[in-house]
């Protein structure tokens, strides 16, 4: 730790010794990780706290982890997480003095700030009237260019209907960008590069926002090409306080929703850092801000930054910034809320070190559709390494038999690592997610494997277009390189050969090892308790570190590489392995079982061209068609709400529909028949 | 494969007086080396081809890959039929159209029969019986599991009642096999008519999707009969027979699949009534907490689970080898090991039809645990059902007999017999669960189990008929029955446990019970309600 850092600790220590702890209870209006994460540092704190929880999430951990749990209605958020007398009701009863709102939900909504004033609750984030200008995107645009934030150029205004979209988007210029007035994040955001999207971007964006905030306002304005998105964390009291904790990158996106975000920016300089950070604290004390909040800009190639918009919440990618600076942002909400002076000054706060963040989504990398079910196997990594303690840290609100389900943001955890320099924090990084064991459903963490490794990435030129621009037609799925087979192979064959022989004796054994169509035989040959494994013209020794059960196998190639092998599943032929994060079948035979295999015909898939399946589980909403109609293929004809989005469902084929196999309502599995055609 | 390998019956030759030996026997060494040439070949290269074509393997291909590489021994290689009718006495195939012998399975001796397609169709003839019948009585003999791989077009039709009389002669075998060692059919072709009552009596039955069928009368005499027109798949597919019949345990993708897969279950089985299941090596803890199973029951009693995710956190290593995983799935049942040694696991299934015990889950778990039973192999039996499926379409299939089963084929069980009830235990389907009543050894409930003679609603209907305030006598009933403590109180349950715990708790009961000994009064056999 910098000196500066540790000088900050011992004021904060001399502090929180002299003055009592902010509150004797909080209750946590927010599920999942984020309300473990507001729960730890109240404990730490000796603040009792209090959970809410719909009736599917009696089980969760955040429920487990509180002192106390109040059911505040059924699954869906909006008669239970967004009930906000509900949850003041549990505040009242259970007497928390004080509510942590987390991100999403009601975090941003200043009527939820208003009614626990009157019940004479503290909020524990910022002022209502805060809220209220920072969350309106027009007015904030408006309060910031007054307060000398240098601003994007477009149009503000309120969209009344899809032609007024049309008009806006051609007078600002394309290519536009639609999103909804309230709440942040990339719900209800869209690019639209020409009148007919933003024709579609407006009837989608509307509908998302609907169901998401409540509200359906809408806006258009600029898109600017190539922008970073990097952002400042700022913390403000009621004494007149405000620092920024410096910036975050976050220009890792997809559709607006990040996926990998770091701090500090490798791209802006100190300067710009300290430009970008005392605009902030304008805009913050503009609006007397008093807690923790986020200033977002686009920065174009040329390090112009121009502000985009304010969250005036606890950001999802927080931790980053308390790995580089060392403070507890939880922690100093707390204290603001209570009416003490921040720990910190701007003085105290410097960069030490690189944090690197992903965020682990239970959805198919590939397809971009959520995963529901059960979480058979799960354990978090827990990178050690010599030359310091810190390394990984792993936001979560699940264990091991919990389950994703259908009805919350399908974010399983965030996975930071720390290091002293860039490179060190994702190779920890990488190393974190090779060591990260999740199964039952599926996730994100091939794609996040992918851009760790990527030279661009690693580079550190990127933007918030580096997803489409790397992977134009998406991300396909690891393919196995060269270099990776050299290490699958041998530690497959080993692995296969200690599963199969459970007292080994010196011996050599010819097998055949097929993976990714490719087939490759090998030699294993035990000799005085080493294992080698000879192929393609090498022989390789390996030692493997496992035992015969346990997910996680390490296998050290002649002693001088480790290979993380998750071994998932053996069904007597495949084994189900995840390698470098992808899933992989892997089977192993002897040259004998293979050369028959070979010969065996390859079953041709059902046909199902004439049929609609839903792509992935989710609550069927709406069916737009009926038997007979007649309708052109892309046409609508139902949509699928998974995980908070409208998942719009289009005709496979042109014709007349001869069935509807499910009706409006219904809670659909991936892959179950919606419509049959001619 | 080396000829040097096969038996050879030379002995005869040694009493020939020496100077004829060498010409002799030069002699009789060309014509062996030719038959034994054409028993290779099966009916012939272009037959072969045609076996390929259709994605399957020959009969002496799929024993190359059932077996451990060489270990395969084969017998009557060079017999042939006797038949002289109908032209049959110009047709002979040395081996007569089944490969039969004995091998080993992962160096434990197994004995097997596979039928040739090539040769008359796989059709049985009296000598083709007899090889069946030989191998049969030595794996009775010397206590080893018995394979039968069967493609077979059914009887010779041309020996007539002398081919029904070899089937028969199977039957019976197959009857006094049953209970003695491990029989497991593999249909990787047809198996028609008669045939398939060999397969039936069979402890379990493969079938190879979209290549193998199996039926008493076959689509062209259906269609004769009853004027019905259904596909050999649809008829007699291993769709019909995996989901719909009930007659085969699983099927899989081809014949290698199928003989992989045979291979891994021979894995968990004893080789005989005599003996125990091998025990594999482990390093998964017998010791192993699973946090996960204390959050893995639903707080509403209505919310599904999948049990199958308890099996496999539960066993060793994961590693569960179901049985009939499409018929009946309101019960789960199959082969896993605990510290290394086999158990059958008995789950209800609250994720199909609430778990519920109907006619044909009944059949299916009654079977299987009389397998267990037989062949030494402890049960673990893991209760969440709301009872048996009421009805009048169950009450009219017979439900009362066939429920039966599964309660006469626990309660007569000798093995060692655990339960663990991980939510509901309603009504009769308690009792037949494994209860204490019926001798299991060992019961425990998690704390999540309600214990009662029937649900709430119903039994608060009955017990308070006419009280002005129903709502409220049931939650007293809920209060009351749905919690472990009333059955604990009684010691019907041996104790409630943290699901956490409960791999521990089964490891360590299955350790002091290896020893168990407990005997049925002598009869000739029981009457189980069939």
């Amino acid at each position: 730790m910098s000196r500066t850092g540790l000088l900050a600790q011992f004021k904060r220590t001399l502090q929180t010794a002299s003055v009592t702890k902010p509150f004797e209870k909080v209750l946590i209006a927010n599920r999942g990780e984020i309300a473990c994460r507001v729960m730890k540092t109240c404990r730490s704190l000796g603040i009792k706290t209090v959970a809410v929880h719909s009736d599917v999430d009696d089980r969760a951990l955040h429920v487990r982890m509180a002192d106390e749990a109040v059911c505040v209605g059924p699954a869906p958020s909006s008669q239970s997480y967004l009930d906000m007398q509900a949850i003041v009701n549990a505040a009242v009863s259970t007497g928390a003095q004080a509510v942590h709102p987390g991100y999403g939900f009601l975090s941003e909504n200043c009527k939820f700030a208003q009614l626990l004033e009157e019940n004479g609750i503290s909020f524990i984030g910022p002022k209502e009237r805060a809220i209220q200008a920072m969350g309106d995107k027009i007015e904030s645009k408006i309060i910031a260019r007054a307060a000398g934030v240098n601003c994007i150029p477009g149009f503000d205004g309120v969209v009344e209907d899809e032609a007024a979209a049309v008009r806006i988007a051609n007078e600002v210029g394309y290519p536009v960008m639609i999103k909804a007035s309230a709440g942040g994040g990339g719900k209800g955001m869209r690019v639209a590069w020409n009148d007919s999207e933003v024709k579609e971007g407006f009837k989608l964006s509307s509908e998302e926002a609907a169901a998401s905030f409540g509200d359906d306002r809408l806006l258009i304005e600029r898109f600017i090409d190539n922008p970073r998105h990097i952002e400042i964390q700022i913390l403000a009291d009621s004494h007149g306080n405000c620092i920024y904790l410096n910036e975050r990158e976050c220009s890792i996106q997809r559709r607006n929703q990040k996926v990998v975000e770091e701090a500090p920016s490798s791209f802006i300089t100190p300067e710009v850092r300290k430009a970008m950070g005392e605009q902030a604290c304008q805009l913050a004390q503009a609006v007397d801000y008093q807690s923790a909040g986020t200033v977002e800009f686009l920065v174009d190639s040329q390090m112009n930054f121009y502000f985009l918009e304010m969250n005036t919440r606890l950001q999802v990618e927080h931790p980053i910034t308390e790995c580089i600076t060392g403070v507890d942002i939880v922690d100093e909400m707390l204290r603001v809320a209570a009416g003490y002076p921040l720990s910190y000054s701007q003085s105290d706060i410097g960069i030490n070190g690189w944090a690197v963040e992903c965020r682990v989504y239970a959805e198919d990398p590939v397809r971009y559709l959520p995963s529901i079910g059960l979480l058979t196997k799960y354990t978090e990594p827990s990178v050690q390494h010599n030359d310091s303690k810190l390394g990984v840290r792993c936001d979560s609100g699940i264990v091991e038999g919990s389950s994703i389900s259908i009805h919350y943001d399908p974010m399983i955890s965030k996975l930071v690592t720390y290091g002293p320099d860039r490179t060190s924090a994702i190779e920890r990084m990488e190393r974190a997610l090779d060591e990260y064991v999740i199964d039952g459903i599926t996730h994100n963490t091939p794609l996040l494997r992918e851009i760790l490794g990527n030279e661009r990435f690693r580079s550190g030129d990127i933007s918030t277009k580096f997803l489409e621009e790397e992977y134009p037609k998406g991300y396909s799925g690891g393919a196995l390189t060269a270099l990776q087979k050299g290490e699958l192979v041998p530690s497959v064959a080993v692995l296969h050969h200690l599963k199969t022989n459970r007292t080994p004796s010196d011996d050599s054994v010819n097998y055949v090892i097929s993976c990714d169509e490719e087939k490759v035989p090998v030699t294993v040959t035990l000799q005085n308790g080493k294992y080698s494994v000879t192929f393609e013209d090498k022989t390789v020794e390996v030692s493997p570190t496992g035992g015969t059960h346990g997910t996680l196998q390490e296998f050290k190639l002649d002693s001088t590489s480790v290979v993380p092998l998750q071994h998932l599943r053996f069904d007597g032929v495949t084994h189900t392995v995840r390698y470098r994060c992808c899933k992989r079948d892997v089977t192993v035979l002897t040259p004998l079982q293979q050369k028959y295999m070979d010969t065996m015909p390859v079953k041709v898939k059902e046909d199902t061209s004439n049929l609609l399946i839903s792509p992935m589980p989710g609550s069927l909403s709406s069916i737009s068609v009926e038997e007979g109609d007649e309708v052109l293929e892309g046409t609508e004809v139902a949509i699928v709400v998974a995980m908070k989005m409208n998942n719009s469902l289009k005709a496979p084929k042109s014709g007349k529909i001869k069935k509807i196999w499910a009706k409006v309502g219904d809670i659909v599995d991936g892959d179950q028949k919606i419509l049959e055609f001619y | 494969m080396a000829l040097s390998r096969f038996y050879i019956p030379c002995h005869a030759l040694v009493k020939l007086a020496p100077q004829t030996r060498t010409a002799v026997t030069s002699v009789v060494l060309e014509r062996l080396e030719q038959k034994k040439k054409e028993a290779l070949l099966g009916g012939g290269q272009h037959r072969i081809d045609a076996q390929h074509k259709k994605g399957k393997l020959t009969a002496r291909e799929r024993i190359e890959v059932l077996l451990d590489e060489g270990s395969f021994v084969e017998w009557d290689q060079l017999v042939e039929h006797d038949c002289i009718d109908w032209g049959m006495d110009k047709t002979h195939f040395a081996g007569d159209g089944v490969v039969t012998g004995t091998g080993t399975v992962n160096g434990r001796q197994v004995f097997l029969f596979s039928q040739d397609f090539t040769v008359f169709g796989g059709s049985l003839s009296a000598a083709y019986a007899s090889k069946i019948c030989k191998i049969m009585d030595h794996a009775e003999m010397v206590g080893a599991p018995l394979l039968g791989l069967n493609d077979s077009g059914g009887a010779r039709i041309q020996e007539g009642v002398a081919s029904l009389g070899g089937y028969g002669d199977i039957f019976l075998r197959n009857v006094l096999l049953s209970g003695v060692v491990p029989q497991i059919s593999l249909i990787m072709g047809p198996c028609a008519g008669g045939a398939v009552y060999s397969p039936a009596i069979t402890d379990f039955t493969f079938m190879v999707k979209g290549t193998s069928h199996m039926f008493i009368t076959g689509p062209d005499v259906v269609k004769q009969v009853t004027n019905e027109t259904v596909t050999q798949e649809e008829l007699g597919g291993s769709a019909a027979h995996c989901s719909t019949s009930g007659c085969a345990a699983g099927a899989c993708e081809n014949d290698v699949h199928l003989l992989l897969q045979t291979r891994r279950l021979l894995d968990f089985l004893p080789s005989n009534n005599q003996e125990k299941s091998p025990v594999r090596p482990c390093s998964d803890p017998a010791e192993r907490e699973i946090p996960a199973l204390d959050n893995i029951v639903p707080n509403s009693p209505i919310s599904p689970y999948d049990i199958k995710h308890i099996v496999e956190f539960l066993v060793d290593e994961g590693d569960f080898f179901e049985i009939m995983p499409d018929y009946a799935k309101n019960i789960v049942v199959g082969f896993a090991r605990m510290n290394g040694e086999t158990v059958g696991i008995v789950g209800n299934q609250p994720l199909v039809a609430a778990g519920c015990l109907d006619i044909n889950a009944s059949v299916k778990g009654a079977r299987f645990v009389r397998f267990c039973d037989s062949f030494n192999i402890p049960l673990i039996i893991l209760e969440d059902v709301p009872g048996f499926l009421p009805g009048t379409q169950q009450e009219h299939g017979g439900i009362i007999k066939h429920g039966a089963k599964l309660l006469y084929a626990l309660a007569e069980a000798t093995v060692p017999k655990l339960t663990v009830i991980t939510r509901k235990a309603y009504g009769g389907a308690y009792v037949v669960m494994n209860s204490k009543h019926i001798r299991a050894d060992v019961n425990y409930a998690w704390p999540s189990s309600e214990i009662a003679v029937m649900g709430s609603k119903g039994a608060v209907a009955i017990i308070c008929r006419g009280d002005p305030d129903l709502a409220k006598r049931e939650e007293e009933y809920i209060d009351t029955f749905a919690n472990p403590f009333p059955t604990a109180k009684k010691g019907f349950v041996d104790d409630v446990i943290m699901p956490r715990d409960t791999r521990k708790r089964l490891c360590a009961d299955l350790k002091w019970l290896r020893n168990k000994s407990q005997k049925n009064p002598w009869k000739k056999h029981g009457n189980i309600p069939l």
